[in-house]
């Protein structure tokens, strides 16, 4: 079985005035169908632009990735938007710090949304379940003023869910919530792993929230340890 | 499921107070497009009207002011200037003459008209001509004077009800000491004659003292006669003007023009402080969901997406603003009315702001693609921004 991700040297170099400053350092990494991997690092460490070039949301500077067995960056070259935006549809969901939930939208429409601009076969069959899943069933008709915030995170995750990706990127998901919301958010990220088989890549700095996840590697200066291959 | 037009609309619901003084911006300046097109439409309209209703196609007047003879014509003004009854004799010779109508017009001061006083007009006509060429009026009581010395009136629908006078009843000139019968009142026609008192020519002229004198002659032409032909040769005639119906039309449009533009102006300048508004709302809106932007990419929303989310945001703004202008002008186009025959030297009677369904579709349809236009440049600048950059700049 093709692994999810598969990264090589992968590397990101910005350029800021008239200094590089390199903030992924020749990552190679890899994580198998229905892992669940989590990066931690201090602020600074690169642990967002690796998930961010994992997951498609940016360009490498070099190095090849590999997205369920197909290449998608190959040293150096990089995609337009829009084939970026393509391999998004297919593969990924993400879940971030801010839930970014359309205020006017009740939690349903909020879920639904990503139908607006595309919906993978079936996916609508599964709308139901997927609120269900996340513990929204009586929150449905709710606006997002009217929950809380470990509920509005719910929400941003069943939306992330919804089109039914390949990989969960969650970017510390837990940022904005209390030590008791934070703990549902992570049960919830380890039980759509384990019961559901999705892949999940999860970024946090709260080594306890790391801790759930089957490999925990941390970054530094932009590294990964020899041994976070796989 | 939910459609991007239910996106966009809810989305505009989260700034209420911005999205409702957008509106307000795009629907005045859609008020002024459809009065403006309307004012145009009604007034070339009232004036064909009037004209068609004179029932003659030339009117020949004493030499002086051409706008003094085009308001003659219509409306009956002061300062008269007076010619000779010959003149009637002559032009009846002509050719190409089907008929004519000597007229004489003479305006009292009445002391108990309104509060303080006002004008009326009595106009003389020849009770051998002028029933025949103004067929199109019909009576409402009585009929015409037959004896052309008769002491006798026949009252627009107008006056009639302003002297509160009927069919049979006796009526008195302020200043003079004759008594008059009321033998006719007209119909309500929607112009002029509506406000006139007719008279028998030679009594008018026996009363005010002119005698063989004349303020107009209306002139009937032969069907298949030259018009041109015939009016270069009225040209000749010695101390008289001749004003054609579309002398007429073209010095009243004329006199219009200025004010016509003068409006237009404005709402040109409405309409492109309203195409600021939009770009401005929507930009700001835009640039406020910047992250929101970038996440709905990351869901998978293509540029295109994007793009058209933020255009229905302005298709919805800009048609509410065209629908609610449009209905604010239909509302208040009576009282635009009144403004404008403040304003105008002339206006013609009946409504001067025609607003039909053609033209609430076609103002609804250009405010709605005057704000298209203006909303591509905020739709295109959200549809490119990159969903990093924007996740980016919520942590900075």
């Amino acid at each position: 079985m093709e692994p999810s991700i598969r990264a090589i040297s992968l590397k990101k170099t910005y350029h800021v005035g008239s200094e590089d400053i390199t903030a992924v350092d020749d990552v190679s990494l890899k994580v198998e169908q229905g892992e669940f991997i989590s990066f931690i690092g201090p602020s600074g460490s690169g642990k967002t632009t690796l998930v961010n070039i994992l997951g498609c949301l940016d360009n490498p500077s070099s190095g090849e990735l590999w997205l369920t067995g197909r290449k998608v960056f190959d040293q150096g070259k990089t995609l337009s938007e829009s084939e970026l935006t393509r391999i998004r549809r297919e593969i990924f969901g993400y879940v971030f710090q801010k839930f970014y939930l359309i205020p006017t939208l009740n939690v349903l429409e909020n879920v639904v949304l990503p139908f607006t601009f595309y919906k993978k076969e079936g996916a609508e069959k599964k709308v139901d379940e997927v609120i269900d899943l996340l513990g929204l069933t009586k929150r449905k008709r709710h606006l997002p003023g009217q929950i809380s915030g470990g509920e509005m995170q719910r929400v941003a995750i069943a939306r992330a869910l919804i089109n039914n990706p390949r990989i969960l990127i969650a970017d510390e998901p837990t940022g904005n919530l209390d030590t008791k919301r934070s703990r549902e958010i992570g049960m919830l990220l380890k039980e759509l792993n384990q019961r559901h088989g999705l892949t999940v890549v999860l970024v946090t700095h709260n080594p306890g929230l790391a801790g759930i996840a089957g490999r925990v590697i941390e970054l530094t200066d932009g590294k990964t340890p020899a041994a976070a291959v796989g | 499921m939910i459609r991007i037009y239910q996106v966009a609309y809810k989305n505009l619901l989260r700034k209420k107070t911005r999205s409702g003084l957008t509106i307000i911006g795009i629907a005045l300046a859609a008020w002024v497009l459809v009065s403006l097109l309307g004012f145009n439409a009604g007034y070339e309209s009232s004036l064909n009207r009037d004209i068609d209703s004179l029932g003659y196609q030339m009117l020949v007047t004493a030499k002086g002011c051409p706008y003094e003879a085009a308001t003659l014509m219509l409306k009956g003004g002061t300062g008269l200037k007076y010619m000779k009854k010959e003149i009637a004799d002559e032009i009846s010779k002509e050719p190409e003459v089907d008929g004519i109508t000597s007229m004489l017009m003479h305006a009292v001061f009445d002391p108990n008209k309104g509060e303080s006083g006002g004008i009326t007009a009595y106009l003389g006509v020849d009770p051998a001509t002028f029933p025949g060429m103004k067929s199109s009026l019909e009576f409402q009581q009585g009929e015409w004077f037959t004896d052309p010395e008769a002491p006798e009136v026949v009252m627009g629908y107008e006056a009639a009800e302003l002297e509160q006078r009927e069919a049979g009843d006796k009526f008195i000139i302020p200043g003079q000491d004759a008594e008059f019968d009321v033998v006719g009142i007209l119909k309500r026609t929607g112009t002029q004659d509506d406000g006139t008192i007719f008279m028998p020519l030679n009594t008018v002229q026996n009363l005010f003292g002119f005698k063989d004198e004349l303020t107009g002659i209306g002139v009937k032409i032969n069907k298949d006669a030259d018009i041109t032909q015939f009016e270069e040769k009225m040209y000749k005639l010695p101390d008289v003007q001749v004003v054609s119906l579309s002398q007429v039309k073209q010095t009243i449009m004329t006199l219009v023009s200025t004010a016509k533009v003068m409006v237009f102006s404005i709402a040109v300048i409405a309409i492109l402080i309203s195409i600021v508004g939009v770009i401005n709302t929507i930009l700001m809106s835009v640039m406020e969901r910047m992250q929101e932007i970038g996440i709905l990419k990351s869901m998978g929303a293509t540029a295109w997406d994007v793009f058209k989310l933020i255009w229905f945001e302005t298709l919805i703004l800009c048609f509410s603003g065209g629908v609610a202008g449009t209905i604010l002008a239909l509302g208040t186009s009576k009282f635009a009315e009144i403004l404008i025959r403040s304003i105008l030297p002339y206006a013609p009677s009946g409504g001067l702001i025609k607003i039909d369904i053609s033209l609430v579709i076609a103002s609804i349809a250009v405010v709605t693609f005057i704000g298209l236009i203006s909303g591509i440049f905020p739709s295109w600048k959200a549809g490119r921004v990159k969903p990093l950059e924007a996740i980016r700049s919520q942590v900075e």
